[in-house]
């Protein structure tokens, strides 16, 4: 299992060279370490392009549930025998792991939940709740996933809080003199995306956390998409919250995480109560395990903590930063693709974007799109990627979307390109 | 593999491109909302039925290239029936999209055209709303007839 604080130069570890590109960044190395990538889909090879939604798992995550499974299998916290201490040890190394990503102060601040919209709704029940009064108010933007927006909505509701929605340009950026200006005396906290899923904005969140503190408003970041296409350090953030989310980390479902500041996880009562999450129980009252365990109620997903641990030992193996800038010339370049496409328009052209090429194409259904590069063997999504108010912002119904990981490639931009020809064909447009 | 050129067939194409009776009706006597929140596609169907005919119906909204198709046929060949005929075709409808694509499909006319999404899954939905959204106007007359 990887130590805490390594990042270990795996056998693809990128190195910028002087023009910018990784040079030693080998994509089909890569693409050999990711099993799914080597099946075809309708007759053709696969073109996954849908990692916005979750991205494909390597080998190493594969063999670190296997093992987990097949050598390890116990129960964690509640044994004294040989098997329940390691997988005690192996479940909480993935906790180091999650720490030492996001550069979190101590383990005791990452709680697991199953994903980012669990760690949304702990902060919203757990932290917010208690504090909200009728007329306070919580602050969101209008690129927000639902599950950054629902969870805030039924607090409200329960308290009498009002939800105040920052707005986007026409570009798909935050209007931060907007956002300045409903920062207000009964704000009472922030909740924003770190990138939005459906515009591929990267918000300026330092300078959110800023202005935030500043006023005395704590501040969570969902990280659902930064997360896997950038470094994350909560720590340089000052952010108080962080929602990220196994599944798109080339990790497994069902695992998630919260970073919390220890002053407010030790000030926030539980959220779920039960197994593990206590110190003692008599019928009269229970108290409290130590952070993190008190919002970590009944049996983890222990295989999916390890799992995680194996992804982020992967993703920083290959490089963040190579990473990065691997996907920073594909989306150049699939930004030049897609807009000499006849009709296509793209959605979401903030200056600072990462991996997301969101789009519509004239006279043609999204839906359409996605049946039709579909039997190109070609996965993209099609719809309103649970992000309605931003759809209604740029006024279409839905939107076809192309969502970039570490392993794509421009021939899998440019058979995109030639599957949105045929779009036009089909059409006969 | 089924083509794509079975899907997208040019009457397909066509009612896409200018759909039939696609408008509102003012003096409606059955109107319901329909929607797909898989793909977001939404669609408002008039009806006006004069005694056990239905004398005109008409649809508005925003969908896919199926999904709008699918509406535009269906007031065609609705338009003119009486009601338990409409519900007869809402059935054979049904029916079509849902067999097992190997099967042989009943000659439905113009709505045969779209016997194709049964080889798209997903899809099926999109050809079918409009006619649950058809089903769903009857429904609520009747409901509201027997208070
Ligand atoms: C920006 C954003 N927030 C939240 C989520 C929710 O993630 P999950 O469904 O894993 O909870 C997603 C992904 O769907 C997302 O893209």
């Amino acid at each position: 299992m990887g130590i805490a604080g390594s990042e270990r130069a795996g056998p693809h570890a990128g190195t910028a060279d002087a023009s910018g590109s990784p040079a030693s960044f080998d994509v089909q190395r890569i693409r050999a370490d990711f099993p799914i990538l080597a099946r075809t889909v309708r007759g053709k090879p696969l073109v996954y392009l849908d990692n916005a939604a979750t991205t494909q798992k390597p080998q190493a995550v594969l063999d670190a549930l296997t093992g987990y499974y097949t050598g390890l299998n116990a129960n964690v916290h509640r044994g004294v025998h040989e098997l329940s201490e390691r997988a005690t040890e192996a479940f909480d190394a993935g906790r180091e792991r999650v720490q030492a990503f996001f550069n979190a102060a101590h383990s005791r601040e990452i709680v697991f939940t199953r994903n980012a919209t669990e760690s949304i709704n702990l902060v919203a029940y757990a932290f917010a709740k208690p504090r909200l009064k009728p007329g306070d108010e919580v602050l969101i933007s209008a690129m927000e996933h639902h599950s950054n927006i629902v969870p805030w909505q039924l607090v409200c509701e329960a308290t009498g809080a009002t939800l105040r929605v920052a707005p986007i340009d026409d570009r798909g950026e935050l209007i931060l003199e907007a956002f300045d200006r409903l920062l207000g005396p009964r704000t009472r906290i922030v909740a924003i995306t770190h990138m939005s899923n459906a515009l591929g904005t990267v918000n300026p969140v330092a300078e959110i956390v800023r202005l935030a503190h500043g006023r005395g408003v704590p501040v969570l970041l969902d990280g659902s998409q930064a997360a896997y296409h950038m470094r994350v350090d909560v720590q340089a953030l000052g952010c108080d919250f962080y929602a990220a989310t196994g599944h798109k980390l080339y990790g497994p479902t069902g695992i998630g995480v919260l970073y919390g500041k220890t002053q407010h996880f030790e000030a926030m009562p539980p959220f779920l109560g039960g197994g593990d999450m206590i110190s003692s129980v008599t019928f009269e009252r229970s108290t409290w395990n130590a952070l993190p365990f008190k919002f970590e109620a009944g049996t983890p997903h222990i295989a999916g903590a390890i799992g995680l641990h194996a992804a982020l030992d992967y993703l920083d193996s290959v490089g963040r930063d190579a990473v990065a800038e691997h996907e920073r010339q594909l989306l150049e370049y699939g930004t030049e693709v897609l807009s000499s496409v006849p009709g296509v328009r793209l959605i979401g052209t903030a200056r600072h974007k990462a991996s997301i090429l969101s789009f519509v194409m004239d006279g043609v259904h999204p839906h359409d799109i996605g049946t039709i590069v579909d039997r190109e063997g070609v996965a993209i999504r099609t719809g309103h990627h649970c992000a309605q108010p931003v759809m209604e912002r740029f006024g279409v119904a839905a939107t076809a979307r192309a969502s970039l990981a570490m392993y794509n490639t421009r021939e899998e931009i440019d058979v995109l390109g030639r599957a949105l020809h045929r779009v036009r064909e089909v059409f006969g447009s | 593999m089924t083509d794509l050129n079975d899907l997208y067939q040019e009457v397909i194409l066509d009612h896409n491109r200018c759909p039939r009776n696609f408008h509102a009706i003012a003096d409606a006597t059955h109107r319901a909302e329909g929607y797909n929140p898989l793909c977001g596609d939404r669609l408002t169907l008039y009806m006006k039925v004069d005694g056990d005919v239905i004398a005109d119906v008409a649809f508005e909204g925003a969908g896919c290239a199926i999904s709008k198709a699918s509406a535009s046929m269906m007031t065609d060949a609705l338009k003119g029936r009486s009601v338990s005929e409409a519900r007869a075709l809402f059935d054979r409808f049904h029916r079509m999209v849902t067999m097992p694509p190997d099967r042989a499909v009943e000659d439905l006319g113009k709505l045969s055209s779209l016997a194709g999404v049964r080889d798209f899954p997903v899809r099926i939905k999109c050809a079918s709303l409009a006619w649950h959204t058809f089903k769903a106007a009857l429904e609520h007359e009747q409901r509201t007839s027997t208070e």
